[in-house]
Order: structure tokens, then sequence, then C-alpha cells
């Protein structure tokens, strides 16, 4: 109800605030350092309850965001970039051991070279951690997908990662319905552990050393875990929605019902693709969008589902970030694959933008759908890979 | 100061069954330390010996609560663990009071773990900070660490025609911890196991970061026949190699002052690690190693006087 | 063995002291022999076993637990009593067979 005029920093901070979390293990890090300075602040000011651990690096972080979720608390941390990277071998362990954290992450690139700016290419780097990954495309969506990852954690057991664009949700101001205290305590409800370290009289080991003989089940169990997943995010939408007034999905369409060209994008992007879309319609091209949310799991069925249509021809998938395996980026390599098995299989092709905070235009997605409709009318796409904004 | 019979009461804490070297002087640090702590407790570990030997799925050796995270983290695991604790403490969702370990061996402390270990000293979680220090990363096959001494044969510090063993001297740990201004730090070994037991037992009374560096001799490692595990702490001690002090609050104490002279040479000469340095060539190493213990001996007695 | 399913969440081992199960004792190669007429529960071969093989019963020293025992000979060595002497596991197992006969 309150509505406030935050960035998406302050936005996510607030989400922190409000849900008041047990423990927070957190390191600065630009564009994400907003979140722990102000959430400090809370802290300073008694507003929240939380044991605030200053740790001394990301590493750190997490690991004692490990601990602290082992012993029964709800934890929260946030980072961007180098940050994640030097947690990536935590991260997997976090997964593993099933702990419900959430980390608010701001997305900035991967140096080198070193790059304060937007890009995918950090979380897209963690993407096989076992941890479930959310892309916001504004401020409201961080926040509100923030309070929902809570629970979707503590019922897949499974950590959540929500990502915003770096400086351009994490710093630009924004109108956010923000729900009240109260509503977001009673949302996330009492925190749920899958075990408790703490209890000295059910001692556990947590951390085991597996030999061949026990890791692939081990490992079986964590697929299965992200198997079931998607119905808990969409249960817990729908809660929220029906409470909030504001449904998510594991993606949004935009005027895609009767288009003959979709552009996939994700993170902020996405509205300047949507602008584009309008512009694109009034010119008389049927062009939508389809905004991918939650990269993982990575709801391919779905998708399948959604773009398996004689009508949809082509598919411009725009990726902020690179695989570096020659096939282009992430959400063209992932898309691709779900829709093999298509009756009507669309072409596709990808393009890279935005690296490193390359800035995109509505006129540069409008180049899109134009070369597009030449790709539909020749039957063929020139090449897979192109990059939109790159001086070559 | 714990008794021996009151210890064997706690039995529980660290079952036999785990997979250590007949005769690891790592274990048997482990089970004086937990001995003492009693089950109570919740323990940190990092990767490496003990942790693998304790904790081979199904079996675990812990009758506490134990979490493992990986290398170099065990201080950042257990200044998680303690924050929840006193999270949970000010809201009143646990009384009981619960003493807090984290166990690393030399590889996890001096080197890849110092500094998560550094962070959380400066932090002042309240925790007891256990290096069972074996002079290398043992548990991947006898690597040099940090720790490693002087003129040691290690696999990557092997002795060679050339370089005889382990080029630079081993870093003073303890004294880095003791920058740090915490409330305690010692050092100990498994021969002298009142000392060791004694100091685990005040340092768990401390509120704030403690911390302990017990010198575990490792057979495999350090090449000797696993009887003599205990006599080679021994001697560590007596040699003044391995000098027992603690610092409390900023003053210094020596714990145990050996009655004879012992030559580093008597402590070398019983190790295969060392056999190398038994040569003409290598004879200066002896040399260098037994001023620096007198060096390293002085300094401390005159730290005691000044600031004990 | 456990299929996937069958498992503990996050791979945790819900009990504490399972590697009870696990009998290290066969790795020996010596066995230690306890004299307890020279033996005066001083319990130092307690506080120096790497294996808690030493069993103690109120305060004194009961025997030794050849389920884990390894053999290492720190207890033998370590006894101000020379109560504890070490002794071949095939010349035990020798004169067992011999006994037999």
């Amino acid at each position: 109800m309150p509505m406030k005029a935050l960035t998406g920093n302050e936005a996510m901070a607030e989400a922190m605030r409000q849900i008041n979390p047990d423990v927070v293990a957190a390191y600065p890090i630009t564009p994400s350092t907003e979140v722990v300075q102000i959430f400090s602040n809370f802290v300073a000011d008694g507003l929240v309850d939380t044991e605030f651990v200053p740790v001394e690096s990301e590493h750190s972080a997490m690991s004692a965001c490990v601990g602290a979720a082992c012993a029964g608390g709800r934890v929260m941390t946030c980072t961007a970039s180098q940050g994640l990277a030097l947690m990536h071998e935590i991260l997997y362990i976090a997964a593993a051991l099933r702990l419900p954290i959430v980390l608010c992450e701001v997305n900035r690139s991967l140096s080198a070279p070193i790059n304060i700016h937007c890009d995918h290419s950090d979380t897209m780097g963690s993407r096989e951690s076992g941890w479930i990954q959310i892309y916001a495309v504004d401020s409201q969506e961080a926040y509100d997908s923030i309070i929902q990852a809570i629970r979707i954690a503590e019922e897949a057991f499974l950590p959540v990662m929500v990502s915003a664009d770096g400086f351009i949700i994490s710093h630009c101001m924004q109108r956010v319905d923000t729900l009240t205290d109260e509503e977001v305590q009673s949302f996330i409800g009492e925190h749920k552990s899958p075990y408790q370290l703490l209890d000295t009289s059910r001692p556990i080991t947590v951390g085991p050393l597996d030999l061949q003989d026990y890791y692939f089940e081990h490992k079986r169990q964590e697929i299965e875990a992200m198997n079931t997943v998607e119905p808990i995010i969409e249960k817990v939408a729908k809660e929220f929605g029906q409470k909030f007034g504001r449904y998510y999905g594991l993606f949004e369409t935009y005027m895609l019902d009767d288009a003959e060209q979709v552009i996939v994008a994700m993170g902020s992007a996405a509205g300047t693709v949507k602008e584009a879309c309008r512009e694109l319609r009034a010119e008389g091209y049927k062009v939508g969008l389809l905004r991918t949310r939650v990269f993982r799991p990575f709801p391919h069925k779905k998708l399948l589902e959604l773009l398996d249509k004689p009508q949809i021809k082509l598919i411009s998938v725009l990726d902020r970030s690179d695989t570096m395996s020659t096939m282009g980026g992430p959400i063209l390599v992932e898309l691709r694959s779900a829709l093999y098995n298509a009756t009507n299989k669309p072409m596709m092709k990808d393009y890279i933008y935005g690296l490193g905070g390359r800035d995109i235009f509505v006129e540069e997605i409008k180049q899109v759908a134009y070369k597009g409709k030449e790709y539909i009318e020749s039957g063929k796409v020139d090449k897979p890979v192109d990059y939109i904004g790159l001086r070559e | 100061m714990p008794k021996l019979k009151d210890l064997t009461l706690n039995d529980r804490v660290f079952t036999p069954g785990h997979r250590a070297c007949s005769g690891c002087g790592a274990s048997i640090a482990l089970r004086q330390v937990l001995l003492t702590a009693g089950p109570d407790t919740v323990a940190a570990i990092a990767t490496g010996c003990m942790e693998v030997v304790s904790t081979i799925f199904p079996y675990t050796s812990w009758g506490i609560p134990l979490l493992h995270v990986a290398f170099e983290n065990a201080a950042a695991a257990i200044s998680g663990i303690e924050a929840c604790y006193r999270a949970f403490k000010r809201k009143g969702k646990v009384k009981k009071k619960i003493n807090f370990i984290a166990f690393a061996g030399d590889g996890g402390t001096y080197d890849i773990g110092i500094q998560a270990l550094s962070g959380a000293l400066e932090r002042g979680h309240d925790f007891l900070y256990v290096c069972y220090n074996n002079e290398a990363y043992m548990n991947t096959g006898i690597q040099r660490s940090g720790a490693t001494p002087k003129g040691a044969h290690t696999t990557t510090s092997p002795a060679g025609k050339v370089i005889p063993g382990k080029v630079q001297s081993r870093k003073d740990l303890t004294e880095i911890v003791v920058a740090h201004n915490i409330p305690y730090a010692a050092q100990a070994t498994i021969s002298n196991w009142a000392d060791l037991t004694r100091k685990v037992e005040k340092a768990l009374s401390i509120e704030g970061p403690t911390f302990l560096n017990i010198l575990c001799p490792c057979p495999l490692g350090w090449r000797f026949l696993p009887d003599m595990t205990v006599e080679i702490a021994r001697l560590a001690v007596e040699s003044k190699i391995w000098p027992l002090y603690e610092v409390e609050n900023g003053k210094y104490r020596i714990t145990y002052t050996p009655k004879k002279e012992v030559r580093v040479e008597e402590w070398l000469k019983l190790q295969g690690r060392f056999k190398h340095l038994f040569t003409p060539q290598n004879r200066h190493v002896i040399d260098e190693l037994q001023e620096e213990v007198m060096r390293n001996w002085e300094r401390l007695q005159r730290k005691a006087e000044c600031l004990g | 063995m456990k299929g996937w399913r069958e498992l503990e969440i996050g791979a945790i081992i819900p009990k504490p002291g399972t590697a009870m199960e696990f009998k290290t004792g066969d790795w020996r190669i010596e066995r230690p022999i306890w004299d307890e007429s020279k033996c005066i529960h001083c319990l130092f071969c307690f506080i120096y076993c790497p294996d808690s093989s030493i069993i103690v019963e109120d305060g004194k020293m009961k025997g030794i637990n050849l389920d884990y025992c390894k053999g290492c000979g720190i207890c033998a060595r370590e006894c101000p009593k020379d109560a504890i002497t070490m002794k071949r596991e095939v010349e035990i197992r020798k004169e067992e067979l011999q006994k037999r006969e």
C-alpha cells in the first residue's frame, strides 16, 4: 500500500528490512553496495532484529550465510559481478545443502576488463549452481520477487537469487507500491529450515564426504528438488497476486498472441522491447515480446507450449551475455533446446547486446524486427548470432 | 583444570571408526579438545584430514553437530552459525550455552583460510578456533604449507639434488593471531595434554574470539613409526621448536619451560622428512634452524617478561 | 544401499557417531596387550589414543577396544609403568592356532 519512490537497491533493502532476516552476512560491491549500506543503517537504527555480519569478502559472506542457514536462521545477502563469482564454489554448496538463502543480486558484467555496468554475465555464470534464478524487470518486481523468494526458497529448500540490472534498475528511482511490514511478515510466515544444526540433542553432520558410492544419488536428489520448483513459484505468485494484486509468472508475454515474430529479452531491456513492439505494431509488424523471468529452473515445457505455434516464424533472442561456446547467448541456447521438438519449429536468431552496460535503444530493437521480416520472407537467417550497438 | 576421569565421560563426542592413519596426531588433538568441550558444542570444520576421515558418508565420528563447507572458510562458517545463535538468543529462541569451535588444519588456517580467520577474529565472534597443525597439506599427500618448517621435505618442497627441502621458514601464525588483539591465543600440543585441555577450557570460558594452535605430528607426513607421535610432540616442546605459551589480553605467559637443553637436531633426526639435512652439504640448515629456534625462544621470553 | 529417494535431504548424516559401525580393528598389525597387574589407571593411554580404543569405566582402565584399535602402539610407548606391550597379530594368530591343535 505505501507508495514509495525507490531505486532498485532501496527497494531490495526495503524488502530485506520488512523480511527482517535472522542473519545477513554481506560484502559491498558496486552496484549492489547500497543494499548492504542501507541495511546497515536499518541495523544501526534498531529497525531490524537481524544479526549483521560485516564479512571480509563475498566468499566469506556466502560461507557465513551457509553457517547461519544450517543453524536454522532466515538468511539473506546481496552482491554483484565479481562478488558472485568469488562466492561461486559456495553457491553450489549452499544449493546442495538445500539451504533456503535469498540473495539480492545486482547484475553487473564480469571482468576482464573490469566494468561496473550492467550485463547478465555474472548470474549466467552461476546458472548451474543449483540456485533458483529470477530476473526482475524493474524495482517493483525486484521488491515483490524478493518477498516471494523467501517463500519459494523455504518450500523448495533451494536458495534463490533475485537479480536486477545494475545501475539501470538498481540506481534508478521508480514508484514502488510497497507492502506494509505486517503484510510482508504474514506472507512469508515462520521460517522453515531443512534441519537444525544448533540442536545439540540431535547432532547431525552437514557436508560429509561422498565417495563414488553416494555422490550421484545425492546429486539426483538435488536435481529432483529443482524439478519441483516451477509449481512452487507459480503457487506463491498466485497467492501474492490474490493478496496484493500483482501477478508474476515464470515468464511474461506482451502482444504475443498473434505474433509472427517474437523478441525475447530478460531484465530491464524487456521494457524497451515493449515500447518497440508498440511502435512496430503501429507500423504493421506483428511482433510480440517474451520476457523470460525465471531462468532457473528453465520453464522449457511451458515455453514449448507457448511458442510451438504455426504463426510464429522467427524468434529473435536478445542476450545480455555470451556463453563463449560459439553458439551465442544463454537464453538462445536454452530456448532453442526447449524448441527442438516443436512441430512448428521457428527460425531463431541471437543478438548479443548491452555488454558492459552498453545501452540499447528502441530504434535498434525495431531494426531487429525489420531484419526479422526479411528473414521470414527469404525463409532463412543469415547468421546465427549478431551484435546490437557494437562498433565493428 | 580438567581431570582425565571427567574427560572420559564425554567419549561419545568423537567416536572411533574414523579413517585417520594409525597413530594420527591430529585425531589425538581433536579428541583432547572435544572431550574438554563436551557435548554442548557445535563445530565447523574445514576440508582436510580430520574432516575427510571422520565424515565419509554414511559414517560420521561426530557426536556433536558439525558443519563442513569448504577448505578456506571454517572461520566464516562458524561466524554464520554463531551469528544465528546470537540472533536466536536475543529473540529468546535458544537459552542454552553452546560452545562454537572451528577446526582446520594448517592449510585451512595459515594459507587458504587465513582471510576468513582474520575476518572472524576482527569481528569478535564468540568462538574458539583450533588449528590442528601437522605442518603440511597432509590430506592431499603432504604438500608444503605456510606452517612447514624450513628444511622439511614435502612433495611440493622436495629435498632434491639442488634444493634441500623447504627453503622458507614457517609463518608465526600464532603471533599474527595475537596481533588481532583477541582475548586469548595459545600454542599447545598433544603430549602436554594437561596444558592443552586447560587451555581449551580457558578459551571456551572466555567470551570473544579465542585461538589454539596445536602441533600434531603426522607419522605418514613426517616419516616416523606411528607409536612415536606423542614422543615427537614432546620433543618439539623440549627442543623449544614449539613453545607452549598463551597470550591473554596481550599478556604473554610461557606455560611450560623445558628444564634440559635439547638440541633441535634430536627432534629432526627422528623424522624422515629431515633426513636429507644430515649430510655435509645440508648441515647448515640444521644450524640455521637451531639459531631460529633460539632466537624465537629468546624473543618469547622477553615478551613474557615485558608483556607478562 | 539406499536409492536416491531414501537419502536424507541435503546429504546430511542425521545421526551421531555412525562411524562406530565401521570397525577399523582389522587395520592392525600389532595388538596392545594390557597387563592389569602393572596398571596404575593413570589414563594416559586413554588421552593419547587416537582411536578412543582405551575402555574406561568409573575412572579405571578396563581394556582395549579391539574393534577399533589400529595398533599404533602409542599407548605402549607412553605407559609410565610399561603395562602395555605390543605383540604382532600374526604371532597371536599362530599361538591361537597352535592352542587349537
